[in-house]
């Protein structure tokens, strides 16, 4: 016999008007049905445009509101209309960070009981020593850059998005520290862990990439940050040196645990890539500041392009240094330059033409 | 006895200390650009702070997956445990204003620690500020799908599916703004260290996600202590960079005069706000009278007093800086002589129809409790609430409008809960406009802390206030009804209102728009200014003198 309670407070436990209503209904979803990223996202940072009825109320001393479009120089007819394709909030992130740091620790866990440092080859541990550990600098100023710029966006989903983004880069450059000051005292020679720092500082070969992060790193304008980092550092400088050297290398020189690492940083380029481009079609196409956007845009493309063109090949003679070649530095960087052409293009920004259009 | 497995694979790794002294060694002085300060402070740094926690993030990663997998089966574990089934309405309508306000402070909280990396200087904290960035996005993200849950599984959804274009509308929601848009602007040290982390943090995050999750519980809710319980198990870290940051700005004596100002000011404005809105909902969101159950003033004494002001404030004395023990004596007496939690309950509930949440009236259960634990209550507060019961039934004059004695309150213009200690109001001019405050307090940080100069020395960096900021402001003059159809505070049959002063659940006895027609709301501050000299000193006066509560 079904139990009846007198008093209830569960769902259709009375009707009444609205007593159904149970979808979150002051926005509308991108597709047929809301997804939980949009439902935990959307609108959680207000916008005097949308819902704030009495504006902003307190405003820096210059009367710059707590958010404000001025803090970048693209414009957007409706800011709120993106959606971040990796949808992650909370849960999920921490769900797939989560995930690489168990798959570094097993991986590495099981290399060093294996002993597997011993199998590197003497070159390839130079190469790990002073150049990857030099690279985790750069990765790490990415991930302060991009913390920054978290800040300014005009809604909450681009804001997490590069927020994420930043989490992305900052965990990679600490998952690199931590793995090498794991592996140091394996070696049976000394493992300097302070090599990379010193290279980062002072080798020629790093100093072109060093300013290019230094570059982005002080743009005060948080999209020609996350922009100029996805877009054109990302696939022409450090995806070039982790895809194009070290994931090529390192496992023909005995060394099967530092592409594990490696690769997270790849899986990560690869999603902040396609969130950062689908930001900038959206405003790259924008019916009232496409033109403008786009015109901006190419500025930014010729401020960095070159910059991170100088880098990578400045990089150069990091390929000969291992004892067996495998992709040339030529065939890496044309992949690399290839690859920044075909997503600029993608987004509707074409470097036909050079940098008078 | 056996070897265990894990002395058998143990290998040798770094020590946290030593992985958190590699993590620092990834920054380093730029030389190609010049870092730009995006966020202005007027405060100086001579040393960078350390990291008390040492936490890296390949160890936090799997702790925090490990605290959400538990949050999200005992929240599964509630519905198989027919949780809705036994919760209390009354408690679960103030989650839809409570809610609505603190996922925008929490992300505001994750913006900050961009503010705060950029203007700290060193390495060493970063980590300590970006775990907290993280930690943010989960606290506003986790509780947006709380209240999705709620959405789903509670009897009356209206409220819940509006939330975040109510929390942008609601006369009461401006007052969480006021909390969360302090984290984001205006002097960057005075937003992210002092304010959120020194004060909010610190001091808050007690009532806000201990003391209510616990009141929760004793309402048949699990979910609320599940979620927040495990909000506040990140905020220690936040609580660590706070202090830690704070040891470093007082390093400086330069910067004494301005964390001095700025301690008093976010004290008191944490105090105004986060009182009056939790300390409502604790003391008129429950249902559990129980003598032994601490009141609010109880548990503010035991966090706030004790806790905080006595094992935090207090020491940082030693270092040469002013405390103001009087401000920390003028909210205790605000909380336990002046009626601050019990007025503020009042003032909400009279605004029921601009609220987008239900509103219970108090019984002869909630008048015993409240005499006990706070003698005098029914003298002061008895007869308005029978008044609010008698005058919940449709059709009836909204209480506000209806002729109880009770005088609409002014505003404070800066921590926006209305002057409600009306021998308190204090009146002020600033760049010749008049205003009105709750308190000295809150007229001080208009108009001296939130400005141009404090004390002689420039204080070009800090913020100043915006906005059309009283909420009357915008509707002064309107009908009551048009108010409401205005802010979409109506079900979707169109005539049926979201908020309600009962917990009835039929539609005959709920409130429609027409019920609300031919009330005009009015502005006091409006009103005041509209005033001749020797009227405003009349009204200031008539309105210190306060007012009597009568029965209908």
């Amino acid at each position: 016999m079904a139990i009846t309670y007198e008093r209830s407070a569960e769902a259709g436990a009375k009707k009444f008007a609205d007593w159904d209503s149970r979808k979150y209904k002051y926005y509308t979803p991108k597709g047929r049905r809301a997804t939980l990223y949009e439902d935990v996202t959307v609108d959680v940072q207000p916008d005097p445009a949308r819902y704030l009825l009495q504006n902003w109320i307190i405003s820096f001393a210059d009367g710059t509101p707590a958010y404000s479009p001025t803090r970048t120089h693209l414009q957007s007819s409706d800011w709120h209309e993106f959606r971040a394709p990796d949808e992650e909030w909370e849960r999920t992130h921490y769900q797939r960070q989560a995930g690489i740091e168990k798959m570094i620790h097993m991986a590495v866990a099981n290399g060093r009981a294996q002993k597997a440092v011993a199998g590197f080859d003497a070159d390839w541990v130079a190469i790990l020593q002073n150049h990857v550990s030099a690279s985790k600098h750069a990765e790490y100023g990415l991930g302060v850059a991009l913390m920054t710029a978290q800040r300014d966006g005009m809604t909450q989903m681009i804001n997490n998005t590069i927020l994420t983004n930043a989490s992305y880069k900052l965990r990679y450059a600490q998952d690199l520290t931590l793995y090498l000051a794991d592996i140091a005292p394996d070696f049976a020679k000394p493992f300097d862990e302070s090599a990379g720092k010193q290279h980062w500082m002072i080798d020629a070969v790093w100093q072109s990439t060093r300013e290019l992060i230094e570059k982005v790193m002080a743009a005060p304008d948080y999209l020609e940050q996350y922009f100029a980092i996805n877009m054109i550092i990302e696939p022409m400088v450090l995806e070039l040196f982790r895809s194009g050297f070290v994931m090529q290398v390192a496992a023909l020189h005995g060394d099967y645990m530092t592409p594990t690492v490696v690769s997270a940083a790849e899986s990560d380029t690869s999603r902040n890539l396609v969130n950062c481009a689908v930001l900038v079609q959206m405003l790259a196409s924008d019916p009232k500041f496409g033109a403008a956007n786009r015109k901006v845009l190419g500025e930014w493309v010729w401020r960095y392009l070159p910059l991170a063109q100088q880098a990578a090949h400045n990089l150069q003679p990091i390929w000969s240094l291992p004892h067996i070649k495998v992709l040339g530095f030529p065939e890496a960087m044309g992949q690399a330059e290839a690859h920044v052409h075909k997503v600029l293009d993608q987004v509707g920004i074409s470097l036909e033409g050079g940098k008078g259009q | 006895m056996a070897t265990p497995l894990s002395k058998i694979t143990a290998q040798r790794g770094v020590s946290l200390a030593e992985a958190t002294r590699r993590i620092s060694d990834l920054g380093w002085l730029p030389t190609y650009a010049q870092q730009s300060l995006k966020y202005p402070t007027d405060y100086k740094f001579s040393k960078a702070p350390k990291d008390p926690m040492k936490q890296v993030l390949r160890s936090y990663f799997p702790m925090q997956e490990e605290k959400d997998n538990r949050v999200y089966g005992a929240l599964d574990a509630g519905l198989r445990g027919n949780m809705f089934r036994d919760v209390e309405p009354r408690w679960i309508e103030w989650m839809k204003l409570f809610l609505a306000i603190i996922p925008f402070p929490e992300i505001s909280a994750a913006r900050s620690m961009a503010i705060e990396a950029n203007v700290v200087p060193g390495h060493e904290l970063r980590t300590g500020y970006t775990l907290q960035m993280i930690d943010e996005m989960r606290h506003s993200t986790i509780q947006m799908n709380l209240k999705k849950w709620y959405m789903e599984n509670y009897i009356d959804p209206s409220g819940f599916d509006i939330t975040e274009e109510a929390f942008g509308k609601c006369y009461a929601t401006t007052i969480g703004r006021q909390f969360g848009e302090g984290f984001i602007t205006g002097d960057a040290i005075t937003a992210t260290n002092v304010y959120l982390q020194v004060v909010a943090e610190t001091a808050f995050t007690n009532t806000l996600f201990v003391a209510m999750p616990s009141e929760a519980a004793r309402n048949g809710d699990y979910a609320l202590p599940t979620v927040f319980l495990s909000v506040q198990s990140d905020e220690s870290r936040h609580i660590g960079n706070g202090h830690s940051t704070l040891m470093s700005v007082l390093n400086d004596p330069d910067n004494h005069q301005l964390l001095e100002r700025d301690i008093r000011y976010a004290f008191w404005q944490n105090h105004a706000i986060v009182d009056a809105a939790v300390g409502t909902i604790i003391e008129y969101g429950t249902k559990d009278r129980r003598k032994e159950r601490e009141s609010y003033a109880e548990l503010w004494q035991r966090w706030i007093f004790d806790d905080y002001y006595r094992s935090y404030l207090l020491p940082l004395e030693k270092y040469g800086l002013k405390i103001h023990h009087d401000d920390v004596q003028a909210a205790w007496d605000r909380i336990i002589k002046k009626d601050y939690v019990h007025l503020t309950a009042q003032f909400f509930a009279t605004g029921w129809p601009v609220n987008f949440w239900r509103i219970d009236s108090m019984d002869e259960r909630d008048f015993e409790w409240f005499e006990y634990k706070y003698p005098g209550w029914y003298n002061k507060f008895g007869v308005w609430w029978e008044n609010y019961r008698k005058l919940s039934e449709p059709g009836s004059t909204p209480i506000a409008f209806a002729d109880t004695g009770y005088v609409y309150p002014h505003r404070c213009w800066t921590c926006l809960v209305p002057c409600l200690i009306r021998e308190d109001m204090v009146v002020d001019e600033v760049d010749g406009q008049l205003y009105t405050y709750c308190s000295e307090q809150c007229r001080w940080t208009h108009k001296v802390a939130f400005a141009s100069e404090y004390e002689g020395r420039p204080t070009p960096a800090m913020g100043r206030f915006s906005g059309r900021r009283q909420w009357e402001e915008v509707y002064h003059g309107w009908d009551l009804a048009d108010i409401v159809k205005d802010l979409g505070f109506v079900r979707s049959d169109g005539k049926t209102l979201v908020p309600q002063p009962n917990l009835n659940f039929d539609d005959d006895k709920m409130w429609t728009l027409d019920h609300l027609r031919g009330y005009e709301l009015r502005s006091p501050l409006l009103d005041l200014r509209a005033m001749s000299p020797e009227k405003q000193t009349e009204h200031i006066e008539q309105y210190r003198k306060g007012f009597h509560i009568h029965k209908i």
